[in-house]
């Protein structure tokens, strides 16, 4: 599966060269056209084909362009130096919690030299600091390397770091569940190359976009140079649906299981009313189930898509995924075929055009 | 020849949390069989791998002891379709969120350490530890499934892959104190070149992370004339002070303070400098937190010694050692036993065979 495939390549924001080469693999055939931009967008065309009774699809002109993007890019880590007993000071890329950083395995570089984030005994911390949040500011990667130069003959100053973890199958029942790396938004991007290989009425310039998570730059070149007629963002979005205390009235943001979100306003900008409204439309007359985004924090692509050139309608639909931006996170395949399912719908019911 | 490397990963990847100690066990056993006369497993089941020595009879006999169970979680009840969890042994609730567990129901499932995304926590939130009754266990199983596969009682153990680092060093769970039974294989296999006049009982414990419970069983039971406890010891790393470590890839740490008998200690530094081991001393002034501390008061008092194998980040998933000080330990304890011989036993006031 696609999603398992690109969850376990790794991609941080600014080195999404990896991801991009196995999309790439898995589309080309699909595609009339693409191209890789100066910031690394992989951008995927595929014409409008209407389909004829009895016949071969055929393509037709003048259609509307719409841009339908998912990021590469995933959360992570960069070497910012090396220290003389031969481990690495890091910085993190994107907006990571401390507190999930200790005790992980990563990956350094190109060459995937393992390494770990370690942690000070218990037994050595005084109870004081136990209740506090662990300070990694200090932190370091460990890659057993004896001194400066062992770490100097594997890994370099800007290597970028990415989290290790496998997609597994969790549940082959009822939720589907799968767990794995970056579905944030690997998901998206999963989303996407299915997306890429139906027949749709409009032409479908699908964009893996680059850097979403240190603010959303691919999507804004890509939409800049597309100048699509209307766009979608697909995501890999927050699901906090865990167990609450009695009177904590905090939004889930999303629940596992109830289908793709909608964001009807997040941190990055407010959908167009008449995407919104399609999505919605689609979702009831196809009978696939689909929930809000009951949060207005966090951004997705559609924050710099919208404002590109003269602005472009947008619209952002998620696959809801627990732990984004851990080192590990979980979504339900279910929530996956119905985002599938309905973007795929809500492009052939752009037959007639932008919806009024 | 023993693949330390190997030995200890197959140990790492075992399941053994405090009192279930069965499979890692049965791993000791058959990596021990070739090398030990006889075996047996007492009441608590610390196993016991008995090499008789050359002299006549009744022989002295020297006790090793390493610790086969490590620190874990248990479930504590359901939240829904999450799990709560007590834990067993000191475990830092700082280095779950985020870990990778196995859930040992009625199949060993996969889980998840629930965390939050940064997008909505607070400052205020993200400057504390999560506290334990705010972390659960995600299976990915609905509620209904996760009560079917569960229970209450049910043993977690983190989920690691053991995993080779640069040079020498390896990283992964539990090698506290799996590395310490390695380095019994060793120093067996070697013993089994060698003339040795001393019974060896070779003795991998239970229910050390709770309370030295296994090692003050089988001290009594076996009443040895001398111990040595090899335990894992905090190997020098990033925020820990210099004065609490040992070094690491500088060979075993040799004890001394309240729990090693001086002549030990002093015979231990003399066989490591008269074959040229690398070694290092350390000073414990009070309890030593491992095995030799119970076997030391057992019965009528013990001769004991600790050696320590460097370990950095001790109870947390990552913990890092190099191999060569797991061989360095085991040759040191089989050239200390090689050596054993009527003067050292009187030195240490024992009576010939005192122990039959």
């Amino acid at each position: 599966m696609i999603l398992e495939t690109l969850s376990n390549a790794r991609g941080v924001s600014g080195n999404e060269a990896a991801v991009r080469d196995l999309i790439l693999e898995a589309v080309r055939e699909h595609i009339d056209e693409h191209q890789v931009d100066a910031l690394g967008n992989l951008i995927c065309l595929r014409r409008a084909r209407a389909p004829k009774a009895g016949g071969q699809p055929t393509l037709r002109e003048r259609s509307l362009r719409v841009m339908v993007a998912a990021h590469m890019d995933e959360i992570g880590l960069i070497v910012t130096g090396i220290n003389g007993d031969g481990t690495l000071a890091f910085d993190k890329v994107g907006g990571i919690d401390d507190r999930v950083l200790p005790s992980k395995q990563v990956l350094v570089g190109d060459g995937a030299v393992p390494g770990v984030i370690g942690f000070p005994p218990i037994h050595l911390i005084p109870r004081s600091e136990r209740d506090k949040a662990p300070n990694m500011s200090q932190a370091v990667i460990d890659i057993g390397a004896a001194d400066k130069s062992a770490a100097e003959a594997l890994v370099k100053k800007g290597d970028y770091v990415s989290f290790q973890a496998t997609y597994q199958v969790l549940d082959e029942g009822r939720l589907r569940t799968v767990k794995g790396k970056a579905f944030d938004d690997r998901a998206g991007c999963a989303v996407l190359v299915e997306l890429l290989q139906g027949d749709y009425p409009v032409d479908l310039y699908g964009v893996f976009t680059a850097q979403e998570e240190v603010g959303l730059r691919g999507a804004r070149v890509a939409a800049y140079r597309i100048a699509p007629d209307l766009a979608l963002a697909l995501e890999g979005t927050i699901c906090a649906d865990l167990p609450k205390e009695e009177g904590d009235d905090t939004s889930p943001v999303t629940e596992l299981g109830e289908g793709p979100a909608l964001t009807f306003m997040d941190a990055s900008f407010v959908p167009d009313r008449r995407l919104l409204d399609l999505l919605i439309h689609t979702a009831r007359q196809e009978g696939i189930p689909y929930q809000f985004k009951q949060a207005v924090s966090g951004g997705t692509d559609s924050g710099a898509i919208h404002l590109a050139r003269e602005g472009v309608p947008s619209a952002t639909i998620a696959v809801p995924v627990r732990y984004i931006h851990a080192p590990v996170s979980l979504l339900s395949l279910n929530d996956f075929d119905h985002t599938v399912q309905l973007v795929r719908a809500a492009l052939i019911a752009l037959q007639g055009g932008m919806p009024s | 020849m023993i693949d330390t490397t190997e030995l200890l990963r197959q140990l790492s990847q075992a399941a053994g949390v405090t009192g279930y100690e069965d499979d890692v066990r049965a791993l000791v056993r058959e990596a021990l069989t070739p090398l030990a006369d006889e075996f047996r497993t007492d009441a608590l089941g610390n196993l016991i791998a008995v090499q008789y020595g050359e002299g006549a009879e009744p022989r002295p006999a020297i006790m090793l002891a390493a610790h086969m169970d490590e620190i874990g979680l248990m479930v504590s009840g359901f939240e829904g379709s999450f799990l709560r969890f007590h834990t067993v042994g000191g475990v830092d609730l700082r280095t779950l969120p985020g870990q990778e567990v196995t859930v040992h129901g009625v199949q060993p499932l996969p889980g998840i350490v629930a965390s939050l995304p940064p997008h909505v926590l607070s400052p205020e939130e993200r400057s504390k530890p999560v506290p334990l009754d705010k972390l659960f266990i995600d299976v990915g199983l609905d509620a209904e499934t996760v009560r079917q596969r569960v229970h209450v009682g049910d043993l977690i153990t983190m989920r690691r892959d053991f995993l080779p680092l640069a040079g020498n060093y390896v990283s992964g769970k539990a090698f506290d104190d799996r590395a310490g039974i390695v380095s019994l294989a060793v120093c067996l296999e070697m013993l089994r070149g060698m003339r040795h006049s001393w019974d060896v009982y070779a003795v991998a414990t239970t229910q050390e992370e709770i309370g030295l419970r296994g090692a003050t069983v089988s001290a009594y039971g076996l009443a040895p004339d001398i111990a040595i406890a090899v335990d894992v010891g905090f190997g020098k790393q990033q925020g820990v002070s210099d004065s609490k470590i040992v070094e690491m890839d500088a060979g075993p740490a040799i004890a001394m303070g309240p729990n090693v008998h001086p002549l030990m200690h002093q015979r231990l530094v003399a066989t490591a400098k008269r074959h040229e081991l690398k070694y290092q001393t350390e000073v414990i002034a009070g309890a030593s937190g491992t095995d030799g501390w119970a076997i030391q008061v057992a019965r009528e008092g013990i001769p004991t010694a600790v050696l320590s194998i460097p370990l950095r980040y001790m109870h947390t998933t990552v913990e890092t050692l190099c191999t060569r000080d797991i061989e360095r330990t085991g040759r040191l304890m089989a050239l200390f036993i090689a050596g054993l011989d009527d003067a050292f036993a009187a030195d240490l006031g024992l009576q010939k065979g005192a122990s039959a």
